[in-house]
């Protein structure tokens, strides 16, 4: 192994693991791929030093500069903890239902935080966001949801990894987010092989669309609309919270201490696996399962913990 | 054939405010077209001037997107439950 200059240089190049014991037939393989094996523990980590990188070559961050995002979780702990590193003051605009794990994160590498209602969910911490961004022009705002370096990120780097690793892929199966993921690796992977299958995950809104007061405050994010998700994706499944939270606890049998998003996109492959004769799956791990703990995802009751996964925002 | 169609909140109250009714309709574009019929203030909400559907709704069968399926032309499954969800952010991570 090489020793390292930054810890920014760990990012990225997460490992795959064959996880087919959880597969209902032998004939579909499923690899789930680590991205909470990534320094600030998520995938995240890959977007946020992108979108960083891009704005210093662009000049628009330079040393003591303000950075501001709105995130409920990973995309601004993988912030602060680059911010810190390249010292810059990292503002973050959080909805106040997040778990505590979460919050505590972020000031662990000195992130200021600025909390949304939580009935409005993320779309509530986006136009704070923005709302400030418009009052303070000098900061930087990365808007994860339509900054071109989110996607090709993935783009130059999951796609290529996961291309590399295992070429017989047929299927990438992940979060629907901001779309970043999704579009970069779901591009690359149909460029090599256009026959690769996209498969896209949802939580159910619940919560967050009741706090809708108008459809036109709907959103789809400019990522997804610039990348033709219309068209790139293959199939777009809501996995209830249930469901999310069973696989994410059978995730342990394989050793795999996941974040609850995992057990969606692993709940989505096997839901795939029974209708498919053969496949290569390769389902995102997209974080590990510390800053969930509170949750009680894993111990206890289930029904209990699908009562408290309702409140918070998991993906 | 009759199905159940669930409505997000800022429906129901141009469906006399049921989270939930009954549609008829033979592919999900009838269905939407029945809801419409029966509750015309949700016309604007639903569908786009061009007769698709509205950019900021979703449909889904049984938890599938039917932009991925067939779109409006999907044909509708048996005691299919149907879901109206306006488009929002999938969440931040």
């Amino acid at each position: 192994m090489p020793v390292y200059d930054s810890i920014l240089d760990l990012i990225g190049n997460t490992p795959m693991v064959d996880i087919s014991a959880l597969s209902p037939k032998p004939s579909v393989r499923i690899l789930a791929k680590l991205e909470g094996q990534n320094p600030g523990g998520s995938v995240k980590d890959r977007a946020a030093k992108a979108m960083v990188e891009e704005a210093e070559k662009e000049g628009r961050l330079g040393p003591g500069s303000v950075v501001l995002e709105s995130s409920s979780g990973n995309t601004g702990i993988a912030l602060a903890m680059i911010c810190r590193v390249r010292g810059y003051h990292l503002i973050v605009v959080l909805p106040e239902n997040v778990s505590l794990e979460r919050r505590q994160t972020l000031e662990v590498w000195g992130a200021e935080i600025i909390s949304s209602p939580g009935s409005e969910g993320s779309n509530g911490a986006l136009r704070a966001a923005q709302a400030l961004a418009g009052e303070h022009p000098e900061w930087f705002f990365p808007y994860q949801y339509g900054n071109p370096a989110n996607p090709k990120a993935h783009y130059e780097g999951t796609g290529p990894e996961i291309w590399r690793d295992c070429p017989e892929v047929t299927h990438f199966v992940a979060g629907l987010g901001t779309a970043g993921t999704l579009m970069g690796v779901g591009r690359f992977l149909k460029e090599r092989n256009p026959a690769v299958q996209l498969w896209a995950v949802e939580p159910p809104s619940g919560e967050m669309v009741d706090g809708l007061r108008n459809l036109d405050d709907g959103f789809v994010p400019p990522v997804f609309i610039d990348n033709q998700g219309d068209e790139l994706l293959d199939r777009k499944m809501i996995v209830r919270a249930k469901e999310s939270l069973q696989w994410t606890r059978r995730l342990t049998d394989v050793g795999i201490f996941a974040g609850i998003s995992a057990g969606s996109a692993v709940a989505a492959a096997v839901k795939g696996a029974h209708q498919l004769d053969e496949a290569v799956m390769v389902a995102l791990v997209a974080d590990s399962g510390w800053k969930y703990l509170s949750t009680g995802a894993w111990t206890g009751d289930l029904d209990e913990a699908v009562e408290r996964a309702n409140r918070i925002i998991y993906f | 054939m009759s199905v159940s169609v669930r409505l997000p909140t800022i429906l129901r109250t141009h469906a006399g405010g049921l989270s939930e009714v009954s549609a008829e309709g033979g592919t999900i574009g009838e269905v939407v077209d029945d809801v419409v019929r029966q509750f015309p203030g949700t016309s604007s909400h639903l569908k786009a001037p061009d007769g698709g559907l509205h950019r900021f709704v979703n449909v889904y069968m049984n938890d599938e997107d039917v932009r991925y399926l067939g779109g409006l032309e999907t044909p509708v499954d048996a005691g299919a439950q149907i879901s109206i969800v306006p488009a929002v952010a999938g969440g931040s991570n």
